[in-house]
């Protein structure tokens, strides 16, 4: 079934991009009767970073797996780093550094075991594997713990040897699979730190998330993806700019009140939306005041997710 | 990290040595912590069998097919051993690695095809089988058995022999839906399969068509190949033994790779 679809693949198509690290052209994946991604189309530009934004389901997940050829997709066309995938998924992926969401180090081997197991895997000559694997133990800053057993060590320096792990072959490209999800807000802010550095060094990366915080603070383009498509795509602020406007009014009260703002809302075509306590009313900058008073506050990425998607992202 | 690293371009290549030499080394890194109880069960399991029946059976019965029973039992176990330390190992630690540690999916997302993954785990499982399967004769050689220039050949037949069971045990791993569903496996097939094999007792005395059934049962080619290589071989017509072998670890190959394709590649 797979060398069929690496026979259909290698019938020659558009010429590669060499300024394009990863590009999906109408991309489909069905998993029996559910398509998880349904048509997708997305370019990341080689030293960007992309945020995937979506809730749980979205297709996130599914999409980076396809990326390394561990799931082949129905539809569509895959390249990566300039090759054609599936057929040349194993040359890309040795360039690729992939930091999964479940955390699948090896428990029972040392910090420093695990990185020069990968080492091996990703194909660093053997003289230069002491060095890789040091490098890779001071990015994670896990030095001195390099031979502690994985077991021995606490969610957080699991993952940041997760991310070390991704990274111990110098990818060009790395993809970011929810790095930080389950963590406390410490802890995600030193992986921030770290996922920064890489960009910085001109590294690509893609990384999914449904924290909106972090696709805006290491982003370049955010893509928001819904039921395994992109609805919408650019940078944070325009994107902010183009579906929120600038200003939001969230105005509280009971439902009843709630019910009849968003009504009198939408009569005037303004876009609304529910957060429990209040309705929050977008453009909200060139109102005076009619539809009630409340509380003003700059438009969000999260209100442009639920503007496009009308689903809540968390 | 630079993103400039001027690595000669990889050639699309299937089962290259340095993919599974790479999965291998994992292996050999996690054995390094393990080896004492693996060793321990892989050679104590048989031992007890071998002194068990050994015991049990030598004091009643002192000659099977021309030979002591000791020897005849201490080259037959042999098989057992290879089964036990193959099999096992290709079904369970398998299905963790699959299903519970995800080691593979991690392993898939570097420059390594599931078909290298099959194979490496399997070059492994039956280089410690080879090994393991040397265990019941040294000790049978500490109860009586002599030793032989054959008995080299012993680990080689071990390896070939416990390459067809791994393979059977990772292909399990990718079609079982759960690890309590091996136990089926393990009453229905693998019991049958040892106990008739020649280990115990010969097959001949069977009846004609658990002989035939024997024949397709490759601890029964084990068997004969060790005894053989210990006792000497009867002839050319024993290469059909060893055909038997390779054909059975080149299906059950074939097979692991194709499931664990399916179960691994959405």
């Amino acid at each position: 079934m797979t060398l069929l679809r690496a026979a259909a693949d290698h019938r020659s198509r558009a010429p590669l991009d060499p300024e394009v690290a990863l590009s999906l052209r109408g991309v489909v994946k069905r998993f029996g009767g559910i398509t998880a991604v349904d048509g997708l189309d997305l370019e990341v530009p080689v030293g960007t970073c992309l945020g995937l934004l979506g809730p749980n389901g979205a297709g996130k997940s599914t999409t980076m797996r396809m990326l390394t050829a561990q799931a082949i997709p129905d539809e569509g066309e895959i390249t990566v780093l300039g090759h054609r995938l599936p057929a040349e998924s194993k040359q890309a992926r040795a360039q690729l550094g992939v930091v999964p969401q479940i955390d699948n180090l090896d428990v029972e081997l040392s910090a420093r075991q695990n990185l020069t197991v990968f080492a091996r895997l990703y194909r660093i000559p053997r003289s230069e594997r002491p060095a890789a694997v040091d490098r890779a133990l001071a990015l994670a800053q896990l030095t001195d713990r390099a031979d502690a057993k994985v077991d021995e060590l606490s969610g957080g320096m699991r993952r940041r040897l997760l991310i070390a792990r991704g990274l111990v072959h110098r990818p060009r490209l790395v993809l970011l699979d929810e790095p930080t999800v389950g963590l406390d807000p410490q802890v995600r802010q030193e992986l921030w730190a770290l996922i920064d550095g890489l960009r910085s060094e001109g590294v690509t990366v893609l990384m999914s998330t449904h924290y909106i915080e972090e696709a805006e603070r290491l982003c370049d383009t955010v893509a928001i993806m819904s039921q395994g498509r992109i609805v919408a795509r650019g940078r944070p602020a325009d994107l902010i700019a183009a579906h929120a406007g600038r200003e939001v009014l969230e105005i509280y009260g009971p439902p009843a009140v709630l019910a009849d703002v968003e009504a009198r809302a939408r009569a005037e075509g303004r876009e609304t939306r529910r957060t429990g306590t209040s309705v929050a009313v977008l453009r909200a900058e060139d109102l005076d005041g009619h539809l009630g008073e409340g509380v003003r506050r700059p438009a969000t990425l999260e209100d442009v997710f639920v503007a496009l998607t009308g689903e809540d992202i968390q | 990290m630079t993103a400039t690293t001027a690595r000669p371009e990889p050639r699309i290549r299937r089962l290259e040595p340095r993919a599974i030499a790479g999965v291998i080394s994992r292996e050999v890194t996690v054995f390094s912590r393990f080896w004492p109880s693996t060793t321990f069960s892989s050679i104590v399991e048989p031992t007890i069998y071998l002194l068990a029946f050994g015991f049990g059976f030598g004091a009643l019965v002192s000659e099977v097919a021309g030979l002591e029973y000791i020897e005849f039992i201490g080259t037959g176990i042999v098989a057992t051993a290879v089964l036990f330390s193959s099999a096992f190992p290709g079904m369970f630690n398998t299905f963790v690695k699959r299903r519970f540690q995800k080691t593979y999916d991690a392993i898939l997302a570097a420059p390594v095809d599931t078909e290298e993954l099959v194979t490496a785990e399997a070059l492994w499982i039956a280089t410690k089988a080879g090994v393991y399967g040397m265990a019941p004769l040294l000790v049978a050689t500490a109860f009586g058995l002599d030793p032989s220039p054959g008995m080299v050949l012993v680990p080689l037949i071990g390896f070939l022999t416990g390459l067809g069971f791994a393979c059977f045990g990772i292909f399990l791993a990718a079609v079982v839906p759960t690890i309590d569903a091996f136990s089926y496996v393990i009453s229905a097939v693998l019991t049958p399969l040892f106990l008739v094999a020649g280990t115990f007792f010969p097959v001949d005395g069977l009846p004609s068509w658990a002989v035939r059934l024997a024949a397709v049962n490759p601890l029964y080619h084990c068997v004969e190949l060790v005894r053989g290589a210990v006792f000497g071989f009867a002839g050319w017509g024993d290469l059909w033994h060893v055909v038997a072998l390779l054909v059975f670890a080149l299906l059950m190959w074939r097979l692991a790779v194709h499931r664990m394709e399916r179960r691994l590649v959405d």
